[in-house]
C-alpha cells in the first residue's frame, strides 16, 4: 500500500531539503495485535525513500527488547528519532504520525537533523535550567489541526535539554493509555504524570508547568 | 489515510531590524487578505501570527464562500495562504503579541522577546470559542467538555454526546458528530440561528435529538462528564440530558485582551472600527472577528481585511507626503 501521492512526495522533497545530518528513524513494531504496525512500516519506508538522510531501522518490540528498553519504548508502533552518532534525544511518536501529525513528524526530523529553528533567548535560559527528569506526553488525534504544534513544542524541549523526554501519543491507537489519563480533548499534555495542560499551549505554559514540579 | 501537510511559508521571515509600512497581526482570512491587498499596493508588509490559517482550520467544511461550493476549512485556508505566498509576504509564526507601543513607529512586543516595528498595524487576531459559563464547564475541560469537534470527535466514537448552540458551527458539529457518535443531542437556549439548509440536513439524521428553548444549567459527572442539567423553558422543568461529551459551539469571543488599553472596545471586548476599519488609535487598524463588525463569516472577514489594508495604504501615503 502506498500512502504518499506524487504531489505530497514532491512537496516533501522540498521540505526535507534543509536537513543537515542523518536521522535514524527507529521504528518498533510488534507481531501481536497491532492494527497499524504494517501501515506505519510502509509509511516510514516511503518517507525514508524521499531523502537519503532519513535512515529507517525496523525493530520488534519483543525480539529487540533490550534496545526498546534503552530507548524507553513501551508500545508499538513507536518511532524514536536518533540524531548523529545514534544520539537519543527522547523524541518519540507512539502511533502512526499521519493526518495533521505528519507535520510534527517533519518538524521532528528537521530538528534532529540540526536544521531546526533556534529557540528564542527568553526561553533558552529557562530550558537550560531544567535539571530533573521530565516526561511529557502529548495526546493527539490525527484530525486535530492544533495538535502538531503542541507535539513540536514538547519535542523541541527534549531536543534542547536531555533531561526532557517527549512523546506523541495517538489517542485512538492507545485508547487504554488515553483512558488512564482521562483524555477526552486534544491536544492533552501530561507532564510527569501530574501536570496537565489542554490545548496547543505556548511554550511558556510548558515551562511554567515544568517549573511547578 | 489522509496527510494534512502544512508546508512552511517559503517567504522570508519578519525581522525586528526592519521598519515595515504595515505589520498585520493574525493569519486568518482577514489577516491574509489584508496582506494581499497591502502588498499589491506596493507597501512593505509582514504577517505576525500564532498560526497561519486561524480558526477556519477547525471547520470541517465550508460551503458558503463564493466560488468554492464545497471545501474543507483547511483546504480553503491553504488556497488563501498559497495566494499570499506567491507575493512573497514575510511571515513570522508561533508567537503571541504581548503589547503594542504607539507612536510614529509602532513597536509590537511578543512573547518570544523580539520587538517588531511598523508605521501602521492591522489587528486581525480573530476570536476564540465562547464558554457557557455554567458550573462544571471548567472542571470538565478535557474530561468531556470540548470546543473543537473535528479534534475531539473521534474520542467519542460510539458514545452519546451533546452539542450546545444553535448557530452554523453548532449544527455543523452536530452533523459531523452524528457520523461517529451513538447519539447526538443538540441543546440550544432559543431558536436555530443556523442556515436553513444546515438545519434541514440535521433534521434528517436519525440519531440526533433537538432540544430548543433549553438552557444548560450545569455539567455533571464523576471524573468524566455523564450528563447535563438543562431548563426546558416551555415546561419550566429541569431535564437531565445524558452524554459523555459536551461540545460547546455557542459563538466566539474576540482575541482583544492585550489591546484593551490601546484601542476602544465595546462591552463584548470587540475592537470598535468605523466603515474604513480605523480604530480609536491613529495608524492602528482592525479587521475581522476581533472587531465590532456584525456577522462573523469568512467572506466578511476577508473583505474587512482588504478594507483595512486599503485604509492603511492611504495612511502610509499621508505619512509620506508629510515627510
Amino acid at each position: 500500500m502506498t500512502f504518499l501521492n506524487e504531489e505530497i512526495k514532491k512537496q516533501l522533497e522540498e521540505v526535507f531539503e534543509p536537513m543537515k545530518k542523518e536521522v535514524i528513524v527507529a521504528l518498533f513494531a510488534t507481531k501481536e495485535m497491532c492494527e497499524t504496525c504494517e501501515d506505519t512500516k510502509s509509511f516510514m519506508a516511503e518517507m525514508s525513500g524521499i531523502n537519503e538522510k532519513i535512515k529507517l531501522e525496523v525493530y520488534d518490540l519483543k525480539d529487540d527488547a533490550e534496545l526498546a528498553e534503552t530507548l524507553q519504548v513501551k508500545r508499538a508502533p513507536a518511532i524514536v528519532l536518533l540524531g548523529e552518532g545514534r544520539k537519543d534525544y527522547g523524541i518519540q511518536f507512539n502511533g502512526l504520525p499521519g493526518g495533521h501529525e505528519i507535520n510534527s513528524f517533519i518538524s521532528g526530523l528537521l530538528e534532529v537533523s540540526g536544521s531546526g529553528e533556534k529557540l528564542p533567548e527568553v526561553f533558552a535560559e529557562r530550558v537550560a535550567k531544567i535539571d530533573k527528569p521530565i516526561d511529557i506526553k502529548v495526546f493527539v488525534t490525527l484530525g486535530c489541526p492544533h495538535c502538531p504544534g503542541a507535539v513540536s513544542k514538547a519535542h523541541k524541549l527534549a531536543l534542547e535539554n536531555l533531561n526532557v523526554r517527549a512523546e506523541m501519543i495517538e489517542a485512538q491507537t492507545f485508547s487504554e493509555l488515553s483512558d488512564q489519563y482521562n483524555v477526552s480533548g486534544v491536544p492533552k499534555i501530561v507532564i510527569n504524570g501530574t501536570e496537565e495542560l489542554v490545548g496547543d499551549q505556548p511554550l511558556e505554559m510548558f515551562l511554567d508547568a515544568i517549573e511547578r514540579l | 489515510m489522509e496527510f494534512n501537510l502544512q508546508t512552511k511559508p517559503k517567504a522570508p521571515v519578519v525581522t525586528p531590524e526592519t521598519i515595515y509600512d504595515v505589520l498585520i497581526v493574525g493569519g486568518g482570512p482577514a489577516g491574509l487578505n489584508a496582506a494581499l491587498y497591502a502588498k499589491r499596493k506596493g507597501l512593505s508588509v509582514g504577517i505576525l501570527a500564532e498560526r497561519l490559517g486561524g480558526q477556519v482550520l477547525d471547520t470541517s467544511s465550508v460551503e458558503n464562500y463564493l466560488g468554492f461550493p464545497s471545501e474543507t476549512g483547511e483546504g480553503l485556508m491553504k488556497k488563501f495562504q498559497a495566494h499570499v505566498e506567491e507575493l512573497k509576504v514575510p511571515v513570522k509564526e508561533h508567537l503571541q503579541i504581548t503589547g503594542i507601543e504607539t507612536g510614529r513607529i509602532k513597536k509590537i512586543h511578543t512573547n518570544i522577546g523580539e520587538v517588531f516595528q511598523a508605521k501602521a498595524v492591522i489587528l486581525a487576531t480573530g476570536s476564540k470559542p465562547r464558554m457557557l459559563n455554567v458550573p462544571g464547564e471548567k472542571e470538565f475541560l478535557g474530561r468531556g467538555v470540548a470546543y473543537c469537534a473535528i479534534c475531539d470527535g473521534p474520542l467519542f466514537a460510539g458514545m452519546d454526546v451533546i452539542v450546545a448552540g444553535g448557530g452554523n458551527s453548532a449544527v455543523e458539529a452536530a452533523i459531523d458528530l452524528a457520523k461517529i457518535a451513538n447519539h447526538v443531542a443538540l441543546v440550544h437556549r432559543s431558536q436555530f440561528r443556523a442556515d436553513q439548509i444546515l438545519v434541514d440536513q440535521l433534521r434528517k439524521k436519525e440519531n440526533v435529538s433537538i432540544h430548543l428553548n433549553t438552557q444548560i444549567q450545569s455539567v455533571e459527572g464523576e471524573g468524566l462528564v455523564s450528563h447535563i442539567n438543562a431548563l426546558d423553558k416551555e415546561s419550566e422543568e429541569v431535564v437531565k440530558i445524558p452524554g459523555n461529551g459536551l461540545f460547546v459551539e455557542i459563538g466566539y469571543l474576540p482575541n482583544s485582551g492585550v489591546f484593551e488599553d490601546l484601542v476602544k472596545q465595546n462591552g463584548r471586548g470587540e475592537i470598535g472600527v468605523n466603515a474604513r476599519c480605523e480604530t480609536s488609535q491613529a495608524g492602528i487598524f482592525a479587521a475581522g472577528d476581533v472587531t465590532d463588525m456584525p456577522y462573523k463569516q469568512i467572506v466578511i472577514s476577508a473583505g474587512e481585511g482588504a478594507k483595512a489594508a486599503l485604509t492603511a495604504n492611504e495612511y502610509i501615503n499621508t505619512l509620506k507626503e508629510e515627510e
